[in-house]
Protein backbone atom coordinates (compact mmCIF):
# COMPACT_ATOMS: atom_id res chain seq x y z
CA UNK A 1 0.00 0.00 0.00
CA UNK A 2 3.08 2.15 1.03
CA UNK A 3 4.63 2.15 -2.47
CA UNK A 4 1.16 2.48 -4.51
CA UNK A 5 0.63 5.30 -2.61
CA UNK A 6 4.65 5.93 -3.53
CA UNK A 7 4.45 5.62 -7.14
CA UNK A 8 0.65 7.43 -7.57
CA UNK A 9 1.81 10.77 -6.35
CA UNK A 10 5.24 10.39 -8.26
CA UNK A 11 3.06 9.65 -11.60
CA UNK A 12 0.93 12.65 -10.79
CA UNK A 13 4.01 14.82 -10.42
CA UNK A 14 5.14 13.92 -13.41
CA UNK A 15 1.71 14.23 -15.18
CA UNK A 16 2.24 18.10 -13.46
CA UNK A 17 5.88 19.03 -14.95
CA UNK A 18 4.93 16.88 -18.70
CA UNK A 19 1.98 19.41 -19.11
CA UNK A 20 3.29 22.68 -17.82
CA UNK A 21 5.96 21.66 -20.19
CA UNK A 22 3.72 20.97 -23.13
CA UNK A 23 2.20 23.92 -22.63
CA UNK A 24 5.81 26.43 -22.56
CA UNK A 25 6.37 24.28 -25.57
CA UNK A 26 2.95 25.28 -27.24
CA UNK A 27 3.58 28.91 -26.87
CA UNK A 28 7.18 29.13 -28.34
CA UNK A 29 5.59 27.27 -30.90
CA UNK A 30 3.20 30.17 -31.58
CA UNK A 31 5.54 32.99 -30.94
CA UNK A 32 7.57 31.12 -33.88
CA UNK A 33 5.35 30.83 -36.29
CA UNK A 34 4.26 34.48 -35.47
CA UNK A 35 8.12 35.56 -36.33
CA UNK A 36 8.26 33.42 -39.70
CA UNK A 37 5.37 35.21 -40.70
CA UNK A 38 6.99 38.81 -40.41
CA UNK A 39 10.32 37.40 -42.37
CA UNK A 40 7.87 35.45 -44.90
CA UNK A 41 6.97 39.40 -45.28
CA UNK A 42 9.51 41.06 -45.20
CA UNK A 43 11.52 38.17 -47.74
CA UNK A 44 8.40 39.29 -49.99
CA UNK A 45 9.66 43.17 -49.89
CA UNK A 46 12.97 42.52 -49.68
CA UNK A 47 12.31 40.60 -53.59
CA UNK A 48 10.77 43.45 -54.83
CA UNK A 49 13.48 45.36 -53.97
CA UNK A 50 16.07 43.84 -55.43
CA UNK A 51 14.14 43.96 -58.79
CA UNK A 52 13.94 40.08 -59.34
CA UNK A 53 10.31 40.06 -59.55
CA UNK A 54 9.13 42.90 -61.33
CA UNK A 55 7.90 46.33 -59.60
CA UNK A 56 3.91 45.49 -59.88
CA UNK A 57 3.40 44.34 -56.86
CA UNK A 58 3.61 47.20 -54.45
CA UNK A 59 4.28 47.66 -50.91
CA UNK A 60 1.30 46.73 -48.78
CA UNK A 61 1.85 50.34 -46.45
CA UNK A 62 1.20 51.78 -50.08
CA UNK A 63 -2.36 51.37 -49.35
CA UNK A 64 -2.28 53.86 -46.46
CA UNK A 65 -4.50 51.37 -43.60
CA UNK A 66 -0.74 49.57 -43.00
CA UNK A 67 -2.39 45.67 -43.10
CA UNK A 68 -0.19 43.11 -44.41
CA UNK A 69 -1.60 41.05 -47.41
CA UNK A 70 -1.70 38.00 -44.17
CA UNK A 71 -4.12 40.86 -42.30
CA UNK A 72 -6.24 41.76 -45.35
CA UNK A 73 -6.85 37.49 -46.01
CA UNK A 74 -7.26 37.35 -42.09
CA UNK A 75 -9.68 40.18 -41.47
CA UNK A 76 -11.14 40.13 -44.80
CA UNK A 77 -14.61 39.53 -43.18
CA UNK A 78 -14.51 42.84 -41.42
CA UNK A 79 -13.26 44.52 -44.34
CA UNK A 80 -16.55 43.27 -46.52
CA UNK A 81 -18.58 45.17 -43.84
CA UNK A 82 -19.13 48.82 -45.57
CA UNK A 83 -20.13 50.00 -41.62
CA UNK A 84 -16.65 48.20 -40.59
CA UNK A 85 -14.11 47.96 -43.13
CA UNK A 86 -10.47 48.88 -43.61
CA UNK A 87 -10.31 51.55 -41.41
CA UNK A 88 -12.03 50.65 -38.32
CA UNK A 89 -9.59 46.90 -38.73
CA UNK A 90 -7.23 49.18 -39.18
CA UNK A 91 -7.97 51.32 -35.32
CA UNK A 92 -8.39 48.09 -33.75
CA UNK A 93 -5.17 46.71 -34.94
CA UNK A 94 -3.48 49.90 -33.59
CA UNK A 95 -5.57 49.33 -30.35
CA UNK A 96 -4.94 48.33 -26.87
CA UNK A 97 -7.73 46.91 -24.54
CA UNK A 98 -6.49 45.81 -21.10
CA UNK A 99 -9.15 42.77 -19.64
CA UNK A 100 -9.59 42.45 -15.76
CA UNK A 101 -10.28 38.74 -14.95
CA UNK A 102 -10.13 35.88 -16.92
CA UNK A 103 -13.17 34.11 -15.52
CA UNK A 104 -16.76 33.95 -16.91
CA UNK A 105 -16.93 37.30 -18.59
CA UNK A 106 -13.17 37.47 -19.65
CA UNK A 107 -13.18 34.26 -21.40
CA UNK A 108 -14.81 34.78 -24.08
CA UNK A 109 -14.19 38.62 -24.42
CA UNK A 110 -10.79 37.53 -24.57
CA UNK A 111 -11.08 35.08 -27.40
CA UNK A 112 -13.30 37.63 -29.49
CA UNK A 113 -10.57 40.56 -28.82
CA UNK A 114 -7.49 37.99 -29.68
CA UNK A 115 -9.68 36.97 -33.25
CA UNK A 116 -10.49 40.33 -34.24
CA UNK A 117 -6.75 41.64 -33.76
CA UNK A 118 -6.56 43.59 -30.77
CA UNK A 119 -3.23 44.98 -31.44
CA UNK A 120 -2.12 44.40 -27.62
CA UNK A 121 -4.41 42.83 -25.62
CA UNK A 122 -3.46 43.08 -21.60
CA UNK A 123 -4.90 40.07 -19.23
CA UNK A 124 -5.02 40.67 -15.42
CA UNK A 125 -5.79 37.69 -13.16
CA UNK A 126 -4.23 36.33 -10.16
CA UNK A 127 -6.31 33.03 -9.86
CA UNK A 128 -5.49 29.40 -11.21
CA UNK A 129 -7.94 27.60 -13.22
CA UNK A 130 -9.78 25.19 -11.47
CA UNK A 131 -11.91 22.96 -12.29
CA UNK A 132 -15.17 23.64 -11.02
CA UNK A 133 -14.27 27.29 -13.50
CA UNK A 134 -14.72 25.15 -16.83
CA UNK A 135 -18.58 25.22 -16.87
CA UNK A 136 -18.33 28.60 -17.85
CA UNK A 137 -14.72 29.96 -17.95
CA UNK A 138 -14.43 28.12 -22.02
CA UNK A 139 -10.96 29.92 -22.29
CA UNK A 140 -9.66 27.54 -20.42
CA UNK A 141 -8.39 23.96 -21.35
CA UNK A 142 -8.63 21.05 -18.65
CA UNK A 143 -5.13 20.41 -18.98
CA UNK A 144 -4.20 23.76 -17.46
CA UNK A 145 -6.18 22.83 -14.18
CA UNK A 146 -3.86 24.51 -11.33
CA UNK A 147 -2.18 26.67 -13.69
CA UNK A 148 -2.62 30.50 -13.77
CA UNK A 149 -5.56 31.83 -15.90
CA UNK A 150 -3.97 34.47 -17.53
CA UNK A 151 -1.04 31.87 -18.61
CA UNK A 152 -3.71 29.33 -19.81
CA UNK A 153 -5.91 32.24 -21.39
CA UNK A 154 -3.06 33.89 -22.76
CA UNK A 155 -2.07 30.45 -24.74
CA UNK A 156 -5.54 30.32 -25.83
CA UNK A 157 -5.47 34.26 -27.35
CA UNK A 158 -2.34 32.94 -29.13
CA UNK A 159 -3.17 30.07 -30.53
CA UNK A 160 -6.63 31.81 -32.02
CA UNK A 161 -4.34 34.85 -32.96
CA UNK A 162 -0.30 34.00 -32.87
CA UNK A 163 -0.07 37.55 -34.40
CA UNK A 164 -1.29 40.03 -31.75
CA UNK A 165 0.64 40.88 -28.58
CA UNK A 166 -0.54 39.69 -25.39
CA UNK A 167 0.70 40.88 -22.05
CA UNK A 168 0.07 38.63 -19.24
CA UNK A 169 -0.24 40.55 -15.95
CA UNK A 170 -0.07 38.15 -12.96
CA UNK A 171 -1.22 39.71 -9.80
CA UNK A 172 -4.17 41.06 -8.35
CA UNK A 173 -5.34 44.39 -9.71
CA UNK A 174 -4.58 46.48 -6.07
CA UNK A 175 -4.43 50.65 -5.60
CA UNK A 176 -0.65 50.06 -6.08
CA UNK A 177 -0.54 48.70 -9.42
CA UNK A 178 -3.69 49.53 -11.17
CA UNK A 179 -2.74 53.32 -12.18
CA UNK A 180 0.68 51.65 -13.89
CA UNK A 181 -1.23 48.96 -15.79
CA UNK A 182 -4.03 50.72 -16.89
CA UNK A 183 -2.31 53.57 -18.22
CA UNK A 184 -0.61 51.36 -20.87
CA UNK A 185 -4.38 50.66 -22.67
CA UNK A 186 -6.78 52.27 -24.16
CA UNK A 187 -9.94 50.98 -23.13
CA UNK A 188 -10.44 48.86 -20.33
CA UNK A 189 -13.50 45.86 -19.51
CA UNK A 190 -14.00 45.21 -16.25
CA UNK A 191 -14.54 40.80 -15.84
CA UNK A 192 -13.79 40.94 -12.26
CA UNK A 193 -16.57 39.55 -9.56
CA UNK A 194 -16.54 41.66 -6.80
CA UNK A 195 -18.01 45.19 -5.69
CA UNK A 196 -14.44 46.49 -4.31
CA UNK A 197 -12.81 45.81 -7.77
CA UNK A 198 -15.90 47.22 -9.37
CA UNK A 199 -15.48 50.37 -7.92
CA UNK A 200 -11.38 50.71 -7.56
CA UNK A 201 -11.69 50.07 -11.70
CA UNK A 202 -14.10 52.79 -12.03
CA UNK A 203 -12.52 55.17 -10.36
CA UNK A 204 -9.02 54.56 -12.07
CA UNK A 205 -10.51 54.99 -14.72
CA UNK A 206 -11.65 58.44 -14.56
CA UNK A 207 -8.11 59.29 -13.12
CA UNK A 208 -6.84 58.11 -16.17
CA UNK A 209 -9.48 59.20 -18.47
CA UNK A 210 -10.09 55.75 -19.99
CA UNK A 211 -13.55 54.18 -21.18
CA UNK A 212 -14.51 51.42 -19.46
CA UNK A 213 -16.45 48.33 -20.15
CA UNK A 214 -18.56 46.93 -17.44
CA UNK A 215 -20.71 43.77 -17.56
CA UNK A 216 -21.36 41.54 -14.60
CA UNK A 217 -23.29 38.37 -14.44
CA UNK A 218 -25.04 36.30 -11.62
CA UNK A 219 -27.38 33.41 -11.66
CA UNK A 220 -29.50 33.42 -14.94
CA UNK A 221 -28.49 37.74 -14.65
CA UNK A 222 -26.70 39.90 -16.56
CA UNK A 223 -26.15 43.74 -16.84
CA UNK A 224 -24.19 46.06 -18.91
CA UNK A 225 -23.01 49.27 -19.90
CA UNK A 226 -20.44 51.77 -20.71
CA UNK A 227 -18.79 54.19 -17.84
CA UNK A 228 -16.81 57.43 -18.28
CA UNK A 229 -17.18 57.47 -22.10
CA UNK A 230 -17.18 60.98 -24.05
CA UNK A 231 -19.16 63.08 -21.02
CA UNK A 232 -20.85 59.80 -19.51
CA UNK A 233 -21.75 58.69 -15.82
CA UNK A 234 -18.55 56.89 -13.76
CA UNK A 235 -19.76 53.24 -11.74
CA UNK A 236 -19.96 56.20 -8.93
CA UNK A 237 -22.77 58.29 -10.32
CA UNK A 238 -24.60 55.74 -10.61
CA UNK A 239 -24.07 54.18 -7.56
CA UNK A 240 -22.67 56.63 -4.88
CA UNK A 241 -22.81 54.56 -2.07
CA UNK A 242 -21.65 50.55 -1.91
CA UNK A 243 -24.84 48.33 -1.44
CA UNK A 244 -24.77 46.32 1.89
CA UNK A 245 -22.67 43.48 1.71
CA UNK A 246 -25.53 40.84 2.31
CA UNK A 247 -26.62 42.39 -1.07
CA UNK A 248 -23.55 41.30 -2.83
CA UNK A 249 -23.64 37.49 -3.74
CA UNK A 250 -20.70 36.13 -5.28
CA UNK A 251 -20.98 32.70 -8.40
CA UNK A 252 -19.40 30.90 -5.28
CA UNK A 253 -22.01 30.96 -3.41
CA UNK A 254 -25.28 31.98 -5.71
CA UNK A 255 -24.07 29.76 -8.22
CA UNK A 256 -24.25 30.98 -12.10
CA UNK A 257 -25.53 29.32 -15.39
CA UNK A 258 -22.11 29.03 -17.57
CA UNK A 259 -24.02 30.49 -20.88
CA UNK A 260 -24.99 33.97 -19.27
CA UNK A 261 -21.60 35.06 -18.08
CA UNK A 262 -20.75 33.89 -21.55
CA UNK A 263 -23.33 36.14 -23.44
CA UNK A 264 -22.47 39.29 -21.25
CA UNK A 265 -18.92 38.97 -22.27
CA UNK A 266 -19.50 38.54 -26.21
CA UNK A 267 -21.28 41.85 -25.82
CA UNK A 268 -18.44 43.07 -23.72
CA UNK A 269 -16.38 42.29 -26.03
CA UNK A 270 -18.84 43.88 -28.76
CA UNK A 271 -18.53 47.60 -26.68
CA UNK A 272 -14.77 47.61 -26.58
CA UNK A 273 -14.65 47.05 -30.32
CA UNK A 274 -16.93 49.70 -31.08
CA UNK A 275 -14.31 52.02 -28.77
CA UNK A 276 -11.59 51.08 -30.12
CA UNK A 277 -12.64 50.86 -34.09
CA UNK A 278 -14.89 54.60 -33.46
CA UNK A 279 -18.03 52.31 -34.89
CA UNK A 280 -21.00 52.55 -33.69
CA UNK A 281 -22.67 53.98 -30.74
CA UNK A 282 -21.36 52.44 -27.35
CA UNK A 283 -23.77 51.32 -24.42
CA UNK A 284 -22.44 55.28 -22.30
CA UNK A 285 -25.79 56.45 -20.72
CA UNK A 286 -27.73 52.98 -21.07
CA UNK A 287 -27.97 50.04 -19.51
CA UNK A 288 -28.10 46.68 -21.00
CA UNK A 289 -30.61 44.24 -18.40
CA UNK A 290 -30.62 40.06 -19.52
CA UNK A 291 -32.85 37.75 -17.72
CA UNK A 292 -32.42 34.49 -19.04
CA UNK A 293 -34.97 32.56 -17.89
CA UNK A 294 -37.36 34.51 -19.32
CA UNK A 295 -35.44 35.54 -22.52
CA UNK A 296 -35.85 39.06 -21.80
CA UNK A 297 -33.52 41.47 -22.60
CA UNK A 298 -34.05 45.19 -22.00
CA UNK A 299 -31.81 48.19 -22.39
CA UNK A 300 -33.07 51.43 -20.26
CA UNK A 301 -31.98 54.89 -20.35
CA UNK A 302 -29.56 55.81 -17.16
CA UNK A 303 -28.51 59.25 -15.58
CA UNK A 304 -25.99 61.63 -16.98
CA UNK A 305 -22.54 62.17 -15.53
CA UNK A 306 -23.69 63.36 -11.77
CA UNK A 307 -22.17 66.86 -10.97
CA UNK A 308 -22.15 65.91 -7.22
CA UNK A 309 -20.21 62.77 -8.02
CA UNK A 310 -17.07 62.47 -6.01
CA UNK A 311 -14.59 60.76 -8.62
CA UNK A 312 -16.19 62.90 -11.68
CA UNK A 313 -18.12 65.39 -10.42
CA UNK A 314 -17.26 69.16 -11.13
CA UNK A 315 -15.92 70.04 -8.01
CA UNK A 316 -14.34 66.09 -7.82
CA UNK A 317 -10.43 66.12 -6.42
CA UNK A 318 -9.62 62.81 -6.96
CA UNK A 319 -6.01 62.84 -7.88
CA UNK A 320 -3.63 59.67 -8.37
CA UNK A 321 -2.77 60.20 -4.83
CA UNK A 322 -6.13 59.72 -3.36
CA UNK A 323 -6.78 57.22 -5.60
CA UNK A 324 -3.59 54.85 -4.02
CA UNK A 325 -4.46 55.58 -0.58
CA UNK A 326 -8.14 54.72 -0.85
CA UNK A 327 -8.87 51.47 1.08
CA UNK A 328 -11.83 49.79 -1.32
CA UNK A 329 -12.34 47.28 1.13
CA UNK A 330 -13.03 49.36 3.71
CA UNK A 331 -15.67 51.14 1.75
CA UNK A 332 -17.29 48.51 0.48
CA UNK A 333 -17.16 46.29 3.99
CA UNK A 334 -15.75 43.08 1.21
CA UNK A 335 -12.87 41.85 0.38
CA UNK A 336 -10.40 42.27 -3.21
CA UNK A 337 -9.59 38.68 -3.24
CA UNK A 338 -12.05 36.03 -3.67
CA UNK A 339 -11.61 34.13 -1.07
CA UNK A 340 -14.85 32.79 1.04
CA UNK A 341 -15.34 35.06 4.73
CA UNK A 342 -14.25 32.98 7.22
CA UNK A 343 -16.47 33.80 10.19
CA UNK A 344 -14.89 33.47 14.13
CA UNK A 345 -17.85 34.06 16.17
CA UNK A 346 -18.25 31.65 18.95
CA UNK A 347 -15.96 30.59 21.68
CA UNK A 348 -13.91 27.24 21.49
CA UNK A 349 -16.20 25.09 23.63
CA UNK A 350 -18.75 25.92 21.39
CA UNK A 351 -17.10 23.95 18.71
CA UNK A 352 -15.59 20.48 17.31
CA UNK A 353 -13.28 20.02 14.36
CA UNK A 354 -14.50 17.51 11.67
CA UNK A 355 -12.28 14.62 12.98
CA UNK A 356 -13.67 15.12 16.56
CA UNK A 357 -17.00 14.38 14.86
CA UNK A 358 -15.66 11.64 13.43
CA UNK A 359 -14.58 10.08 16.61
CA UNK A 360 -18.33 10.87 18.22
CA UNK A 361 -19.51 8.83 15.11
CA UNK A 362 -17.56 5.91 15.45
CA UNK A 363 -17.80 5.67 19.27
CA UNK A 364 -21.93 5.50 18.36
CA UNK A 365 -21.91 8.57 20.62
CA UNK A 366 -25.89 9.71 21.22
CA UNK A 367 -26.44 12.67 19.15
CA UNK A 368 -27.92 14.97 16.52
CA UNK A 369 -26.36 16.67 13.44
CA UNK A 370 -28.28 19.33 11.63
CA UNK A 371 -27.46 20.57 8.27
CA UNK A 372 -28.43 24.35 8.00
CA UNK A 373 -27.69 24.55 4.27
CA UNK A 374 -30.66 25.95 1.94
CA UNK A 375 -32.46 22.60 0.86
CA UNK A 376 -31.13 22.47 -3.01
CA UNK A 377 -27.26 22.55 -1.40
CA UNK A 378 -28.41 19.69 0.76
CA UNK A 379 -29.40 17.61 -2.50
CA UNK A 380 -25.83 17.67 -3.55
CA UNK A 381 -24.69 15.85 -0.54
CA UNK A 382 -24.94 15.71 3.09
CA UNK A 383 -23.77 13.80 5.98
CA UNK A 384 -25.64 10.50 6.88
CA UNK A 385 -28.61 10.58 9.43
CA UNK A 386 -28.34 14.66 8.93
CA UNK A 387 -31.35 16.64 9.22
CA UNK A 388 -31.85 19.63 7.06
CA UNK A 389 -33.29 22.80 8.66
CA UNK A 390 -32.15 26.03 6.53
CA UNK A 391 -30.87 29.01 8.62
CA UNK A 392 -33.59 31.40 7.30
CA UNK A 393 -36.29 28.50 9.07
CA UNK A 394 -34.16 27.13 12.13
CA UNK A 395 -36.65 29.95 14.38
CA UNK A 396 -39.53 27.81 13.31
CA UNK A 397 -38.00 25.06 13.32
CA UNK A 398 -36.73 24.18 16.97
CA UNK A 399 -39.29 21.64 17.98
CA UNK A 400 -38.04 19.51 15.68
CA UNK A 401 -34.82 19.62 16.80
CA UNK A 402 -36.04 18.81 20.18
CA UNK A 403 -37.52 16.05 19.85
CA UNK A 404 -34.68 15.02 17.62
CA UNK A 405 -32.62 15.15 20.80
CA UNK A 406 -35.55 13.20 22.28
CA UNK A 407 -35.34 10.26 20.21
CA UNK A 408 -31.96 10.11 20.16
CA UNK A 409 -31.91 10.06 24.15
CA UNK A 410 -34.89 7.09 24.14
CA UNK A 411 -32.98 5.02 21.79
CA UNK A 412 -29.34 4.97 22.89
CA UNK A 413 -30.38 5.66 26.70
CA UNK A 414 -29.94 8.45 29.11
CA UNK A 415 -26.26 6.91 30.68
CA UNK A 416 -23.93 9.75 29.00
CA UNK A 417 -24.04 12.63 31.74
CA UNK A 418 -25.35 15.48 28.95
CA UNK A 419 -27.57 13.55 27.21
CA UNK A 420 -27.26 13.41 23.29
CA UNK A 421 -25.17 16.49 21.53
CA UNK A 422 -26.62 18.89 19.11
CA UNK A 423 -23.74 19.79 16.16
CA UNK A 424 -24.71 21.93 13.56
CA UNK A 425 -22.95 21.16 10.02
CA UNK A 426 -23.10 24.11 6.70
CA UNK A 427 -21.13 23.84 3.48
CA UNK A 428 -17.83 26.22 4.95
CA UNK A 429 -18.58 26.29 8.67
CA UNK A 430 -19.91 30.52 8.76
CA UNK A 431 -23.79 29.80 9.10
CA UNK A 432 -23.57 26.84 11.33
CA UNK A 433 -21.47 29.13 13.88
CA UNK A 434 -24.69 31.82 13.16
CA UNK A 435 -27.04 28.67 14.06
CA UNK A 436 -25.09 28.03 17.17
CA UNK A 437 -25.04 30.94 18.30
CA UNK A 438 -28.79 31.48 17.94
CA UNK A 439 -29.06 27.65 19.76
CA UNK A 440 -27.61 28.46 22.75
CA UNK A 441 -29.96 31.79 23.13
CA UNK A 442 -32.46 29.36 22.83
CA UNK A 443 -31.50 27.09 25.33
CA UNK A 444 -30.05 24.65 23.68
CA UNK A 445 -26.73 24.50 25.54
CA UNK A 446 -25.52 21.12 24.14
CA UNK A 447 -24.92 22.91 20.44
CA UNK A 448 -21.48 23.02 18.55
CA UNK A 449 -20.31 23.77 15.16
CA UNK A 450 -17.99 21.76 13.22
CA UNK A 451 -15.50 23.94 12.38
CA UNK A 452 -14.92 24.52 8.86
CA UNK A 453 -18.30 22.37 7.63
CA UNK A 454 -18.64 20.18 5.09
CA UNK A 455 -15.41 21.28 2.97
CA UNK A 456 -13.27 20.79 6.25
CA UNK A 457 -14.81 17.47 6.59
CA UNK A 458 -13.91 16.81 2.90
CA UNK A 459 -10.34 18.05 3.50
CA UNK A 460 -9.66 16.66 6.94
CA UNK A 461 -11.81 13.39 7.29
CA UNK A 462 -13.07 11.71 3.79
CA UNK A 463 -11.23 13.17 0.71
CA UNK A 464 -13.83 11.04 -1.64
CA UNK A 465 -16.70 13.53 -0.13
CA UNK A 466 -17.87 15.79 -2.68
CA UNK A 467 -16.75 19.74 -2.77
CA UNK A 468 -18.94 22.36 -4.70
CA UNK B 1 -41.40 43.64 -18.80
CA UNK B 2 -45.86 42.74 -18.73
CA UNK B 3 -49.10 44.39 -19.73
CA UNK B 4 -50.81 46.00 -17.13
CA UNK B 5 -54.26 44.31 -17.01
CA UNK B 6 -56.85 45.31 -19.04
CA UNK B 7 -59.40 47.58 -16.86
CA UNK B 8 -59.34 51.06 -16.44
CA UNK B 9 -58.34 51.31 -12.43
CA UNK B 10 -57.10 54.54 -11.99
CA UNK B 11 -53.13 54.10 -10.75
CA UNK B 12 -52.41 50.85 -12.27
CA UNK B 13 -49.13 50.22 -12.25
CA UNK B 14 -47.36 47.13 -13.04
CA UNK B 15 -44.06 46.67 -11.65
CA UNK B 16 -41.50 44.07 -11.18
CA UNK B 17 -37.90 43.08 -9.84
CA UNK B 18 -36.30 41.52 -12.62
CA UNK B 19 -32.64 41.66 -12.01
CA UNK B 20 -30.93 40.97 -9.01
CA UNK B 21 -32.62 38.68 -6.91
CA UNK B 22 -34.98 41.17 -5.14
CA UNK B 23 -37.79 38.90 -6.36
CA UNK B 24 -36.38 36.74 -3.33
CA UNK B 25 -37.74 39.32 -0.61
CA UNK B 26 -41.21 38.81 -1.93
CA UNK B 27 -42.15 35.03 -2.76
CA UNK B 28 -40.11 34.82 -5.87
CA UNK B 29 -42.72 36.77 -8.03
CA UNK B 30 -40.76 39.00 -10.11
CA UNK B 31 -43.86 40.63 -11.89
CA UNK B 32 -46.38 42.18 -10.20
CA UNK B 33 -49.88 44.21 -11.03
CA UNK B 34 -50.89 46.36 -8.39
CA UNK B 35 -53.65 48.91 -8.07
CA UNK B 36 -52.47 51.84 -5.21
CA UNK B 37 -54.76 54.62 -4.59
CA UNK B 38 -53.33 57.61 -3.97
CA UNK B 39 -52.31 58.82 -0.05
CA UNK B 40 -54.76 61.13 1.74
CA UNK B 41 -57.24 62.35 -0.75
CA UNK B 42 -54.37 63.32 -2.94
CA UNK B 43 -54.83 63.46 -6.88
CA UNK B 44 -51.49 62.08 -7.41
CA UNK B 45 -49.64 59.01 -6.98
CA UNK B 46 -45.63 59.47 -6.30
CA UNK B 47 -42.94 57.20 -6.17
CA UNK B 48 -42.28 57.70 -2.84
CA UNK B 49 -46.38 56.60 -2.38
CA UNK B 50 -45.69 53.40 -4.38
CA UNK B 51 -42.67 52.13 -2.07
CA UNK B 52 -44.18 52.26 1.00
CA UNK B 53 -46.88 50.53 -0.32
CA UNK B 54 -44.57 48.05 -1.92
CA UNK B 55 -42.59 47.93 2.01
CA UNK B 56 -46.09 47.31 3.37
CA UNK B 57 -47.88 44.85 1.02
CA UNK B 58 -45.09 42.84 -1.44
CA UNK B 59 -41.51 42.75 0.61
CA UNK B 60 -42.34 39.61 2.96
CA UNK B 61 -38.48 39.90 4.30
CA UNK B 62 -35.93 41.47 5.41
CA UNK B 63 -37.48 44.84 4.19
CA UNK B 64 -33.31 46.24 4.76
CA UNK B 65 -32.42 44.13 1.25
CA UNK B 66 -35.49 46.83 -0.53
CA UNK B 67 -35.38 49.92 1.36
CA UNK B 68 -33.33 52.13 3.47
CA UNK B 69 -34.90 55.22 5.26
CA UNK B 70 -37.83 56.26 3.11
CA UNK B 71 -35.94 55.12 -0.06
CA UNK B 72 -34.49 52.11 -1.56
CA UNK B 73 -31.13 50.92 -0.71
CA UNK B 74 -27.69 51.86 -1.82
CA UNK B 75 -27.18 49.94 -5.04
CA UNK B 76 -30.58 49.45 -6.51
CA UNK B 77 -31.48 51.29 -9.81
CA UNK B 78 -35.34 52.31 -10.24
CA UNK B 79 -36.34 53.14 -13.29
CA UNK B 80 -39.54 54.09 -14.52
CA UNK B 81 -40.81 53.13 -17.94
CA UNK B 82 -37.09 52.09 -18.78
CA UNK B 83 -35.49 55.21 -17.22
CA UNK B 84 -33.61 55.78 -14.37
CA UNK B 85 -35.85 57.43 -11.73
CA UNK B 86 -32.72 60.07 -11.18
CA UNK B 87 -34.17 61.87 -14.59
CA UNK B 88 -38.16 62.45 -13.73
CA UNK B 89 -37.30 63.36 -9.82
CA UNK B 90 -36.67 59.92 -7.88
CA UNK B 91 -39.21 59.63 -4.77
CA UNK B 92 -41.22 62.77 -6.63
CA UNK B 93 -42.20 61.23 -9.71
CA UNK B 94 -45.40 61.00 -10.37
CA UNK B 95 -46.89 58.29 -11.83
CA UNK B 96 -49.78 57.83 -14.43
CA UNK B 97 -52.18 54.68 -15.03
CA UNK B 98 -50.27 51.35 -16.63
CA UNK B 99 -46.87 52.87 -15.36
CA UNK B 100 -43.89 50.13 -15.60
CA UNK B 101 -41.95 50.48 -12.26
CA UNK B 102 -38.40 48.29 -12.07
CA UNK B 103 -36.21 47.53 -9.14
CA UNK B 104 -32.91 46.23 -10.60
CA UNK B 105 -29.90 45.45 -7.42
CA UNK B 106 -26.86 46.00 -9.18
CA UNK B 107 -24.80 42.79 -9.86
CA UNK B 108 -21.37 42.21 -8.92
CA UNK B 109 -20.72 38.62 -10.36
CA UNK B 110 -18.74 37.13 -13.29
ZN1 LIG C 1 -18.95 59.80 -11.50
Amino acid sequence: MESNGGDASRILREIETLKATKSEIEQRISALEAQLREIKVDHGNDAILNGSCPPISTNHSDFGHGLSPDMVYRYSRHLLLPTFGVQAQSNILKSSILVIGAGGLGSPALLYLAACGVGRLGIVDHDVVELNNMHRQIIHREEYIGQPKVKSAAAACLSVNSTINIVEHKEALRTSNALDIMSQYDVVVDATDNAPSRYMISDCCVVLGKPLVSGAALGLEGQLTVYNYNGGPCYRCLFPTPPPTTACQRCADSGVLGVVPGIIGCLQALEAIKIASTVGEPLSGRMLLFDALSSRIRIVKIRGRSLQCEVCGENATFSRLRFQEFDYEKFTQSPLSTSPLKLNLLQADYRISSKEYKEKIVNGEPHVLVDVRPQHHFKIVSLPSSMNIPLPSLETRLSEISSALEGESDEKGTNSRSGPQLYVVCRRGNDSQRAVQYLHKMGFTSAKDIIGGLEGWARDVDPNFPTY
Amino acid sequence: MGMAYGHNHAWESVFSFPIGGLELLCDSVKIHNVNVEPQDGAKKLDMKDLLTWVRGNLIKERPEMFMKGDTVRPGILVLVNDCDWELSGQLTTTLEDKDVVVFISTLHGG
